[in-house]
């Protein structure tokens, strides 16, 4: 056997993998996307079609809000954790970090023990206000439980960026005249900014395509997924839910990429 | 360049210590006063404390209870460095990746409010005086080290700052590049006129740039002096071999000689003493007649320099003497050889305590 037919054969079980899991699955998908009524139209219903339309915009949202807001609590809790030493640190960083730990059927229901009918937030206003906050089974509670597990993932990747900063660039600046909060903006942010860029692509897929938490929390959260699956099997439009998984696929692998390209290191899609 | 003169302050340090928090002694109390328009250098080897007497001055560093520091007689301790008014230069530059080669230069003026078009006009003439014009819209990742070291003192001096601090500025350079650079850098920093404090490792970029050097060992300082006074009266062991080359000789001292095995040294000393330290630079030992020396001793090797030779003599001295010839003299491994050496070339250390 020559060399080079030897590398083929070990590129074999890859192939086969590809083709079995990736790439046939794609092209059933993108197929059955125009297979229904419309046919090709079927993509453009995505659009078009108030209701897809509305859920599609929905969706973009929250991701984007969870997006920003991890960032910016992760940012200011990951450059306190890497700064600072004091008793106890290490607990806490294990514990916020804990949530990577859950799938997110438990997040969901964490969010119904916290926000939910008999939740904690409900008993608490309830005494305060004489009235029950619940939230739990809406895009609130939604947004709360991919905050929740959108958060450890950038502290981690904020936390590293912040140990490879240059302490002397901050100090330079602070020579120069730079204020605390000078500082920040001139030479810290701009410095993080591909891990923003690497850990915020990453929350915002999350948010985009995770099903666990919405399916946990309710059914009839306006959002992509659970569109794609009430869709898929309660009204069996088998179509309609390849067409909307070909979307959800295509924005997140957009952004994906998109961060890729101005970060230059590699984003692994999660969630 | 006559607009950029004389505006140095003077700086008194007093009695600054510094203990980190987990309890070494990176700093004994130390009290130093350096002048307007002084250029002092921090000389010693790595964790010496150079570093952080530098960065106490700076304002990075607060020292411990009981210490200040004083600026044209004003107490500093607790200002913080970005009302210091310093321009510093760190070792690794630190020059802002997120910015041009002007927008570095321009920062600490940006930050002051200067309006842009004088703001252009300073870093113009910033990037004249330190060789750098064409780079201005460079990014930092596109400059060669040396280009890097220029842009960070521009960045540093374009404040107008009443001292200047440098951390070993020409550390991260080739050996070629660095001595070229200590060159400009001297003149500019006597063309301008600010206080200067620069730390460094290297014994002769301290003596070519200080008006005064300070020689530090383990967190203490070891000898203030002007670079001849260093060199040539050192008060200790370890400032001597420190700065340049220098042969120890441990022997007693009788009626004015140095008892040595290789003959009688002659020196400067009244007292008699069983047991004395004392220096002797190589380049003021002369090589002579084997016969009419009072001091003689063996060739054991002979390493040709080019504009001199070092020969390293035993049976001398109770250890190996290096003596540096001139190239022309004629010198083999194994020769016998004299050693003249003028009284006033041994200089006594105190002994070690």
């Amino acid at each position: 056997m020559s060399h080079r037919s030897f590398v083929w054969l070990c590129l074999l079980p890859l192939a086969v993998v590809t083709a079995a899991f990736f790439l046939l699955p794609m092209a059933r998908l993108v197929v059955t996307g125009a297979g229904g009524p419309q046919g090709l139209a079927g993509y453009l219903a995505i659009l078009v079609e108030p209701r897809y339309r509305v859920t599609l915009i929905n969706t973009v949202l929250l991701a984007a809000a969870t997006t920003i807001v991890t960032l910016i609590v992760a940012t200011i809790a990951g450059m306190f954790l890497q700064r600072h030493r004091f008793p106890g640190r290490a607990v806490l960083i294990a514990m916020l970090t804990f949530p990577l730990a859950f799938p997110g059927v438990v997040v969901g229901f964490m969010i119904i023990l916290l926000a939910g009918r008999q939740g904690l937030i409900g008993d608490f206003s309830n005494r305060l206000f004489g009235e029950k906050l619940v939230f739990a089974y809406s895009i609130y509670g939604l947004f709360l439980g991919y905050l929740y597990f959108s958060i450890p993932r950038v502290i981690l990747t904020v936390m590293a960026a912040v140990q490879k900063l240059d302490v002397g660039l901050e100090e330079a600046a602070r020579s120069l005249g730079a204020g605390p909060w000078a500082v920040q903006r001139d030479v810290v942010l701009p410095a993080l900014a591909p891990a923003f860029v690497a850990s915020g692509a990453i929350a915002f897929a999350t948010a985009m395509g995770a099903f666990g938490t919405a399916f946990t929390l309710a059914t009839n959260i306006d959002v992509l997924p659970m569109l794609i699956y009430t869709e898929f099997t309660l009204a069996a439009n088998l179509s309609i839910s390849a067409a909307l998984s070909v979307g959800l696929g295509i924005i997140t692998w957009f952004i994906l990429a998109l961060a890729r390209s101005f970060s230059g290191s590699a984003v692994a899609a999660a969630g | 360049m006559s607009a950029e003169a004389g505006h140095g302050a003077s700086v008194r340090i007093e009695a600054c210590g510094k203990t980190f928090a987990d309890g070494t002694h990176a700093l004994e109390p130390a009290t130093l006063d350096i002048a307007s328009g002084e250029t002092l250098v921090l000389l010693g080897p790595s964790g010496c404390g150079k570093t952080t007497m530098l960065r106490i001055i700076a304002g990075l560093e607060a020292p411990d209870a009981g210490g200040r520091v004083l600026f044209d007689g004003k107490d500093m301790t607790a200002v913080p460095i970005e009302r210091r008014n310093v321009g510093m230069v760190f070792q690794s530059y630190a020059l802002f990746p997120n910015m041009t080669v002007a927008d570095n230069i321009g920062y600490g003026l940006k930050i002051r409010g200067m309006p842009d078009k004088e703001r252009a006009a300073r870093v113009a003439e910033l990037v004249t005086l330190t060789n750098i014009s064409g780079l201005e819209n460079r990014r930092i990742d596109q400059l060669s080290g040396g280009q890097r070291q220029r842009v960070a003192l521009a960045r540093a001096v374009a404040i107008r700052p009443g001292i200047l601090l440098l951390d070993e500025p020409l550390t991260a350079l080739d050996a070629a590049l660095r001595d070229r650079l200590r060159g400009e850098l001297n003149r500019l920093l006597r063309a301008l006129g600010i206080t200067t404090i620069y730390v460094t490792h290297d014994q002769s970029e301290a003596m070519e740039l200080g008006d005064r050097i300070v020689v530090m060992q383990k967190g203490a300082i070891a000898q203030i002096g002007t670079p001849r006074e260093i060199y040539f009266t050192p008060r200790s062991r370890f400032v001597a071999e420190f700065i340049g080359a220098a042969n120890i000789v441990e022997a007693a001292v009788e009626d004015g000689h140095l008892v040595l095995p290789g003959g009688r040294q002659p020196i400067h000393c009244d007292g008699d003493m069983p047991a004395a330290v004392a220096m002797i630079r190589p380049e003021t030992i002369h090589v002579a007649a084997a016969r009419s020396a009072s001091l003689s001793g063996t060739i054991d090797s002979v390493s040709f320099i080019g504009d001199r030779q070092r020969l390293v003599v035993s049976g001398a001295s109770s250890r190996l003497l290096t003596v540096d010839a001139p190239n022309t003299v004629q010198a083999r491994p194994g020769e016998r050889i004299g050693l003249s050496i003028s009284p006033d070339a041994v200089r006594l250390l105190p002994p070690e305590n």
